[in-house]
């Protein structure tokens, strides 16, 4: 027999990982968009993305449809739980995502206005994001199965850190996309940003990792830390160390290609380190879906649900895969001001 | 949950969907007709296909932009605001949105780039594929939409577990419930009707200005050809809609006729003042003697009335009724400009004004009319969010009022500010029209519909 909450648990962590990843570098150029000198630089930024973002956000609508249908239990108790900042985060999405259009479309003082609310916009989302994410791993209070918390459970130092935190995580992946697709003096730029924002990924993944060990009991007894004893059991901590060590490996690879002028490294390094930053998260609220009450089976729906939605997704999703990679392909290569997409 | 943010969350869903349903019911339609325009530039070379094309793609790049970022508002407000519905329903409705963005979303989204960006980065052929693809894609999302949504219009295939949540017996029966067929008919046919009615529109405003103007006059000819066809079809489309409804969901009818009585013989209601408190019409301009003619039901037939039901259990009566003679009056005004125009075309004088200025008023109609008609089917199966077994009182989230009055307003403000900004982009490309949008001097490397190619920051005296 498959175990079918299990497979459904797996694709939704891929859904949003590869969301964080792929909307991650398209919401920091937008984080980034305040940094730019020239309305020409902020064009070429704005096409880097223009014809990708879209596919990138559906993955978080993958993600959050897929935990609907999948874990219908844990959507009806997160989404309650992070009422405002889903909100937040929506309306970044909206701003931002009618900005590419309408800033090009607006004339002088729309322009502007649609400029900043691309930028204004890709901050709201992605701090909102982080919020989330935060009051996720710090845990919901939950009684029969709903949601019991308050609205503001969200709004404490932990989250603001992880907040902050990705939203520099995500300008760090901005700003290594935009060394990969710009030349010239926007690429020298960028590699300013990446410098700087590579700096603030340091502090903020090794802040939000010794935070998230005295988060919840469960996070660090899942890693073999004693908080309370100060002891450490090696035999659970010793191979989980491999995760932190991709997160460092992955910084070495962002400075090694930062300091040596790569054009691919660094954005291949900030990947490492986001999938190290998932994995290490992941380690701590597995196998809760609804932390630190609900676990995976007892939130999944009916094994039938769960059958059909997987006999649909073994075949659209390696579809979805390849047409994304054409497309990626398609749009392959440096983008200068001059041409624009053609 | 108290009252309170029971109602502001219905507010807030309604508000949200009514605005979201205008992107989907246009460029449904609109991606349909790139692709005919694209199909036929292809096959003739008739260089007034590609600029209408290229026209028509730079507002169907707005309205799609829009159509998306409001729709993931609305899955993820199933989860902020009817946590209750997804935790109960999840294991049977949660596979039908799945499928939407598995087999849709993604398609749309990713061969738009394609589309709008890709023009010379591939062939002729692939890009027509993309478009294609789009097209095909806002199909599929209108099929599993309108699937989930027929699904608790007439619930079936399910069973209620001791826990009180859903499971599905037979899934081909969730999709396939017996309102499916008739309502996805009914919506895409609306959505091809609302894009010929503001093809038409744009086109009869064009040749009102500049008599005789070559792709106006082709976008005229092709939108009037389009409504004449497809009007009537939307007719019986309607009509059998409505025979479903009176099968499966008796009050919703009720609500829509204005009948509150049980009785064989029923009349029909040209118009009348619906009173919930009298539990009467208060007014009511009445041809006896045809409404089961008009139901398609013999005349001894006993149609029930929302006397069936406690008060509790109707529908609100006043908004379905009205809603629903809105749409119908705006059908037929839609089938008269349909025929209307053949007629002229056939006579060759489409180029009369009182029929250009006809058509320019009716360029909104399609919008109104699909707005009526979703008030029509959602509001008539209230109190029932899944019609005769799951209250929409019973379905809400936890959510605290002080929230959902939070964000509401956020959303009506942020919606005006974005619906503005897009109905005077897609106005001024309208008046624009689509022959000096072609005459502009496009350098020859720029991709043509290329929404971001470098533009200068400012122009002089325009604040938009």
């Amino acid at each position: 027999m498959i175990d079918l909450p299990l497979i459904w648990a797996g694709l939704i962590a891929v859904s949003v990982l590869l969301y964080v990843l792929l909307d991650g570098f398209d919401l920091g150029v937008g984080i980034l968009f305040p940094f730019a000198r020239t309305p020409q630089d902020r064009d070429v930024m704005m096409n880097t993305i223009a014809p990708v973002w879209d596919g990138n956000e559906t993955w978080l609508v993958l993600g959050g449809g897929g935990l609907m249908a999948a874990f219908p239990i844990a959507y009806g108790i997160l989404m309650p739980a992070f009422y405002l900042p889903v909100v937040i985060m929506l309306a970044g999405l909206i701003l931002r995502g009618v900005a590419f259009e309408f800033r090009f479309r607006a004339r002088r003082r729309g322009r502007q206005f649609w400029t900043v609310m691309f930028a204004l916009g890709s901050i709201l989302a992605t701090f909102a994001q982080g919020l989330i994410l935060g009051g996720f791993i710090q845990g919901v209070t939950v009684a029969n199965l709903r949601f019991a918390g308050g609205a503001f459970d969200w709004f404490t130092p932990y989250c603001l850190i992880v907040a902050f935190g990705l939203v520099a995580g995500y300008a760090l992946l901005g700003a290594t996309w935009l060394m990969m697709k710009t030349q010239d003096d926007l690429h020298g730029e960028a590699r300013r940003w990446a410098v700087f924002t590579g700096a603030l990924v340091a502090i903020a993944l090794v802040t939000v990792s010794i935070s998230t060990l005295s988060v919840h009991p469960q996070v660090s007894l899942r890693w073999g830390v004693d908080t309370a004893a100060g002891a450490i059991n090696w035999s659970v901590f010793g191979p989980r160390l491999l995760t932190p060590g991709l997160g460092l490996a992955g910084l070495l690879v962002l400075a090694w290609g930062l300091a040596t002028g790569r054009h691919l490294a660094p954005f291949w390094g900030s990947v490492m380190v986001f999938l190290s930053g998932f994995v290490g998260l992941a380690i701590g609220f597995f196998p809760y879906v609804a932390p630190y009450s609900v676990d995976f089976r007892q939130a999944a729906s009916p094994d039938n649900a769960l059958a059909l939605m997987l006999v649909g997704a073994s075949v659209a999703l390696p579809l979805i895969l390849a047409y994304t990679a054409w497309v990626y392909w398609v749009f392959r290569g440096k983008v200068t001001p001059e041409a624009g997409y053609h | 949950m108290d009252l309170d943010a029971l109602l502001l969350s219905r507010m807030q869903f309604a508000f949200t969907i009514a605005y979201h349903i205008l992107f989907p019911a246009f460029t449904i339609g609109l991606a349909s007709y790139l692709a005919v325009l694209e199909g036929l530039w292809l096959k003739t070379r008739d260089e007034t296909f590609k600029t209408l094309y290229l026209f028509w793609i730079k507002i169907f790049a707005i309205s799609f932009g829009m159509g998306v970022v409001t729709g993931v508002v609305m899955s993820y407000q199933l989860g902020t605001n009817w946590s209750e519905f997804i935790h109960l329903t999840g294991g049977v409705i949660g596979p039908l949105l799945a499928y939407e963005v598995l087999t849709a979303f993604f398609l749309e989204a990713s061969f738009l780039g394609v589309m709008l960006f890709g023009w010379k980065k591939v062939g002729e052929k692939l890009h027509f594929a993309a478009t294609c693809l789009v097209a095909f894609g806002t199909a599929v999302s209108a099929f599993w939409i309108l699937s989930a949504n027929s699904w608790m219009q007439t619930p079936q295939g399910f069973e209620i577990m001791a826990d009180g949540r859903y499971v599905a017996t037979a899934f081909m029966e969730v999709i396939f419930n017996p309102s499916f067929p008739s309502r996805l008919v009914h919506m895409v046919l609306a959505a091809y009707l609302t894009t010929a009615l503001v093809v038409a529109a744009a086109s009869a405003w064009r040749l009102l200005r500049e008599p005789g103007q070559r792709e106006s006059r082709y976008g005229l000819t092709m939108a009037v050809g389009m409504i004449c066809i497809v009007a009537p079809l939307q007719v019986m489309a309607g009509h059998w809609s409505g025979e479903i409804t009176r099968h499966h969901q008796p009050s919703k009818l009720a609500a829509m006729e204005g009948y509150w009585e049980t009785r064989a013989d029923q009349p029909f209601h040209i118009i009348a003042i619906p009173n919930r408190d009298t539990q009467s019409n208060d007014f009511a301009l009445t041809i006896p003697g045809v409404g089961n003619m008009i139901q398609n039901a013999p005349r001894d037939e006993v149609i029930p009335g929302l006397d069936q039901l406690p008060r509790g259990d109707q529908p609100p009566v006043w908004l379905v009724f009205w809603s629903f003679r809105v749409m119908i009056g705006l059908g037929l005004l839609m089938l008269a400009l349909g025929v209307g125009g053949a007629w002229l075309a056939w006579r060759g004088k489409l180029a009369d004004r009182r029929f250009l200025r006809f058509a320019v008023a009716m360029g909104p109609a399609g919008f109104v009319a699909v707005i009526a008609g979703w008030i029509v089917t959602e509001v008539g199966r209230q109190p029932w969010v899944v019609y005769g077994v799951l209250r929409t009182a019973d379905a809400a989230s936890p959510a605290p009022a002080e929230a959902v009055l939070t964000s509401l307003i956020t959303y009506v403000a942020l919606y005006s500010v974005v619906f503005t900004a897009g109905v005077i982009f897609v106005l001024r490309l309208m008046a624009e029209g689509p022959v000096r949008a072609a005459a502009e001097p496009i350098p020859d490397d720029r991709a043509p519909g290329s929404a971001l190619a470098a533009a200068p920051e400012e122009i002089p005296g325009d604040p938009l």
